[in-house]
């Protein structure tokens, strides 16, 4: 019985891969289960629209996205990346919201000569160091946001300011970032326990004692919610002004708000999009993303909608031959589609070139939460890491 | 220790493990074996390499549930933390990697010594306790060890470091997908080899003796301490090993690899394959890895049925899919 | 820095008194039942998310904790029927298994019911502020609430058990489980009822972390590997153990996340510091747990009898 279901399985598991060849194939790998979940749910609508807009074509032919769920850890993550860069009809794999998943899997689709894309994770590393001509990113370099937040926070005459984020990599990378460019003092530096620990009591109890007049703090996911709620319960607010950098977005505002966490209203934060930008493309990704989902999209969305675009005008200029890697690579880089963000182009090591803006979150027309460009910090930005890159 | 205290269905078998189990059961082991040699074969000629992949990383974690049996199954020492082995061996391929030292002749007895470094100082310690405390300071342990290397940031902390190239052996090059799944199914039937001369030394006698029966070991003048310690630290430096290769195998090093779920899911592998039979671990982490694939592939809440998989065969399956296999040929 | 050091305590202290109510039903169970129940945590998560959705429903915290109580209580009562009863003749490792799938399914069927993002649970103004404790002490006031209402807890828990027939028996039955059944107890009904016991106080744990922390999938893994420390230090099976050794980690763990990097500058330079110091509390409660094990194998006060 059991020798039979493992022939089986594995006879079906190899056969699998010769059907659905009719179809032109692009691989997504995103976090489909934990409660990251909610990051890769609202990446996946973007794509699902993305492909409703484009008539469930890329180029011009049938098309459709294969999903894979990374399980929110780097091994998963890269056994799936393995999984696609198997598929002969896979050329490629887009998605990754977690710079240790990306840098897993990158080497597996590199050494196939595949094409990774980012629209998400931005690790130093693969800007720099290691970058590669089979890499682009529809999203940043890590070290970027932070960077123009502590830019706002010398325009705005911010003396001292109080760092927390989580003891992780891109924590590090937000810390850093945010030291890289802010004038003032930082009065004290916490990195907490990254993923379990979501109590922030006695960090807040330093923060508050260190007299800091701000606080800048990286909290992704579930917790950003939690520390924007004891930052509340603290009685922070107006004593230290609070500054975020991917903790608050789309997916946790109205979670926010039927929490009535009050708190995040009026507090500033740097990306570089917004669903307010002006601009033909974004007005109908927002309008139709809300139109089907009743939430404002996250920049997690808009960088994923812009995968899916991005692929589309390459996969165009190719006229769908999905073997051919290097003239993919030539249209990708010219980068010729319309971005949710405005203009868009690519660096020498395939991160975008492009604004960042400062955002408020306020109450929209409906009442909803929601945010707002209030400047632009950054014009044409180009990452730090981009000159140690060979391309 | 009192008597009692010795988990129930782990007394080890009255009879000495024999290599392939007994009468017809030695069959179905011989098949199974060769089964997990002949699939990966096929797959590698039908030149599917996620599949011999596959088959590459069961027989790793196989080696690993192996080296846990060989405490757990006959020594009756319930470690929570075999996870953390399997990271230093990882990790003792990664960093000199890191570094430009990439001898696999390097990577190996480092990987092999780490573990059994780290195995014989925390197994000092732990094997002064008993029970539910051993299985929770093993535990401890191993997360002081994922947070260690949570830490080393130079090492990609919790990003992971990516291993850019495979150890490199030499006369052979394990680059090559059935190059290495030679080597890790040479090196699996090595260790399975060992467990049964281990076991069947009259060292192993006094390690199983101290699990059925501690108080008359040590009336018998035998220093049950000692025994216990060194059966860790050969069980620790051969997960360390099965560690170096699954670092080959994934090109990626990371913290993960050591959380108190990992060392759960070795734990499974044992319990589901059959604690305390030579063969066992092999058919767990087969198992295992098969049920999870397989049922990651119909649907992303695949936890659930495996949950429930996992609470039957606790409640159900008693000595595992080796007891299965052996009471099946009897009845 | 006095100030400081006292609002850490504080915050110490409200860590504690969480980790004696996951820690309390722990002990309870493995005293009483000799059972072994990793899932523990998933009642934590549990009761936050039923008590998040009670909360919207009613409009108000405390009527979604009064009621969510009782809902956990009947849920820890059948959990006991149906599965963890068939677990106590196996030993200590299949327990660590079975209820290591007890985690992935609830775990699943929360995403399931309630989805992937966790809830935030409001809480009323009069316990969302702040009140000063002491001149220039300001504290937020539910995490007052928390730290009283888990003493309050704990006091009951001490009359229960030194001055009640169930209490007896649960003292009995922790020295002597064949003794009380020799005695005519009807030891299934106890059973079920401690460990509903147990959930209840899983539960409020869970319920009282949630507007802090808001509810989330997972939230009780994370958490329930520090209450097996917790019982650990203190002795498996000693209630008395449990608080002293909750109270000792959650003081212990507070003041390390935020002295240990300012304690280790004076030793090193501030920037091999800055990487020691969250690398060293992260790990503070295990090598906590190795030091007293090594020199007390039992715990710091194991129960007397076995």
């Amino acid at each position: 019985m059991k020798k039979q279901f493992i022939i089986g399985a594995l006879a079906s598991a190899l056969m699998t891969s010769a059907a659905f060849a009719e179809n032109l194939k692009v691989g997504f790998i995103t976090t489909l289960t934990t409660p990251a979940a909610v990051i890769g749910n609202d990446q996946k609508n973007a794509v699902d629209l993305a492909m409703e807009h484009l008539g469930n074509k890329l180029g011009g032919k049938p098309a459709e996205i294969v999903f894979e769920d990374d399980g929110f850890k780097p091994e998963i993550g890269k056994q799936k990346t393995d999984k696609l860069v198997q598929d002969d009809d896979i050329s490629i794999i887009a998605g990754y919201i977690w710079s240790n998943v990306l840098m897993a899997s990158a080497k597996p689709i590199f050494d196939a000569n595949k094409i990774m894309i980012s629209a998400n994770a931005g690790p130093s590393v693969i800007a720099g160091k290691r970058c590669n001509a089979n890499f682009f990113s529809t999203s940043w370099q890590n070290d970027q946001t932070p960077m123009a937040m502590g830019e706002y926070l010398n325009q705005n005459g911010v003396k001292s300011i109080y760092v927390m984020a989580p003891n992780y990599a891109a924590g590090k990378d937000m810390a850093a970032g945010v030291a890289r460019t802010f004038k003032g003092e930082i009065k004290g530096q916490d990195l907490t326990t990254w993923p379990g620990q979501l109590d922030f009591s006695a960090e807040l109890a330093k923060a508050k004692a260190s007299g800091a007049e701000a606080i800048f703090v990286f909290y992704p996911g579930k917790a950003g919610g939690a520390f924007i709620k004891q930052y509340q319960q603290a009685g922070l607010k107006g004593t230290m002004d609070l500054y975020t950098v991917f903790s608050v977005d789309g997916i946790s505002l109205p979670k926010m708000q039927a929490g009535n966490l009050e708190g995040v209203l009026g507090s500033k934060l740097t990306n570089q999009w917004d669903p307010t930008l002006d601009n033909e493309a974004n007005k109908k990704f927002v309008a139709d993303f809300k139109a089907k989902h009743g939430t404002y999209p996250s920049f997690y969305a808009a960088q994923a909608y812009d995968s899916i675009m991005l692929i589309n005008s390459a996969v165009g200029a190719v006229d769908g031959d999905m073997k051919n890697v290097d003239g993919l690579k030539a249209a990708l880089k010219e980068a010729k589609f319309d971005s949710v963000r405005g203009k868009f182009k690519f660096g020498n090591n395939n991160m975008p070139v492009q604004n960042f803006y400062l955002r408020e979150v306020v109450e929209d027309a409906d009442g909803k939460w929601a945010t707002k460009v209030v400047s632009t910090v950054y014009t044409d930005h180009v990452d730090p890491y981009a000159s140690d890159c060979k391309l | 220790m009192s008597v009692q205290e010795v988990p129930k269905n782990l007394k080890p078998h009255l009879q000495a493990p024999s290599l392939f189990g007994f009468g017809q059961g030695k069959l179905v082991t011989i098949l199974i074996m060769a089964l997990l040699f002949m699939l990966p074969m096929i797959a590698w000629w039908m030149g599917n390499k996620f599949y011999l992949d596959f088959s590459v990383r069961i027989i790793c974690l196989a080696i690993a549930a192996v080296s846990l049996n060989l405490i757990l199954g006959f020594g009756g020492l319930v470690s929570f933390g075999h996870a953390a082995f399997i990271g230093i061996g990882a990790y003792a391929v990664g960093i000199p990697a890191y570094h430009g030292y990439e001898s696999a002749w390097l990577h190996f007895p480092l990987a092999v010594g780490l573990a059994g470094l780290f195995a014989l100082v925390t197994g000092a310690i732990s094997l002064r306790t008993k029970g539910v405390y051993f299985i929770m300071i093993t535990m401890a342990f191993a997360q002081m060890a994922y947070y260690f290397f949570l830490s080393l940031e130079e090492y990609g902390g919790d990003d992971g470091m990516t291993l850019w190239s495979r150890s490199d052996f030499g006369l052979i090059n394990i680059s090559d997908g059935l190059t290495f799944f030679l080597l890790c199914y040479s090196v699996l039937a090595i260790c399975i080899y060992l467990t049964f001369r281990i076991v069947n030394s009259r060292f192993g006698m006094v390690l199983r003796g101290c699990n059925s029966n501690e108080p008359r070991m040590k009336a018998l003048g035998y220093n049950t301490y000692l025994y216990r310690l060194t059966a860790y630290v050969i069980s620790g430096a051969m997960c360390g090993l099965a560690g170096a290769l699954i670092a080959n195998l994934q090109d990626f090093i990371t913290a993960d690899t050591m959380t108190w779920t990992r060392s759960g899911e070795l734990m499974f592998m044992v319990i589901l394959g059959g604690a305390g039979s030579i063969f066992g671990p092999v058919f767990g982490a087969v198992a295992f890895l098969l049920i999870e694939e397989v049922l990651s592939a119909f649907t992303i809440y695949w936890a659930l049925p495996f949950g429930i998989l996992l609470i039957l065969s606790v409640l159900f399956i008693k000595g595992g899919v080796n007891g299965l296999i052996l009471r099946g040929w009897k009845s | 820095m006095s100030t400081l050091f006292l609002i850490q305590f504080l915050n110490g202290l409200q860590l504690g008194v969480l980790l004696f109510l996951l820690a309390a039903g722990l002990t309870l169970v493995f005293g009483i039942m000799d059972f072994v129940n990793l899932a523990h945590g998933s009642l934590y998560m549990i009761g936050a998310f039923i008590c998040a959705s009670l909360t919207f429903w009613t409009g108000s915290f405390v009527w979604g904790v009064l009621l969510a109580i009782p809902i956990v209580a009947v849920i820890g009562f059948f959990f006991e029927k149906l599965i963890v009863r068939h677990l106590y003749e196996s030993n200590h490792l299949d327990h660590v298994l079975a209820t290591f799938g007890i985690i992935l399914i609830a775990d699943t069927l929360v995403q399931l019911s309630w989805g992937p993002q966790g809830i935030a649970i409001p809480l009323p103004d009069y316990l969302s502020g702040q009140v000063e404790i002491l001149p220039d002490i300001i504290f937020p006031t539910f995490r007052l609430v928390i730290i009283s209402s888990g003493l309050l807890i704990a006091a009951g828990l001490y009359w229960l058990i030194t001055y009640t027939r169930l209490g007896m028996l649960i003292r009995a039955g922790a020295s002597n489980r064949t003794m009380v059944s020799a005695l005519g107890v009807d030891i299934s009904t106890l059973f079920a009822g401690v460990f509903a016991l147990g959930a209840v106080l899983a539960g409020i744990a869970g319920m009282l972390i949630a507007p802090i922390t808001e509810a989330t999938i997972g939230m009780g893994n994370d958490i329930i590997i520090t209450a097996f420390v917790v019982i650990i230090v203190g002795g498996i099976g000693s209630m008395k153990g449990a608080f002293i050794a909750a109270i000792l980690i959650g003081i212990i763990d507070t003041l390390g996340r935020s002295f240990l990097k300012d304690i280790l500058e004076v030793f090193m330079e501030s920037a091999s510091a800055a990487t020691a110091g969250p690398a060293l509390s992260s790990m503070l409660i295990y090598i906590i747990m190795a030091i007293v094990l090594a020199l007390r194998p039992q715990g710091l006060f194991p129960p007397k009898v076995r």
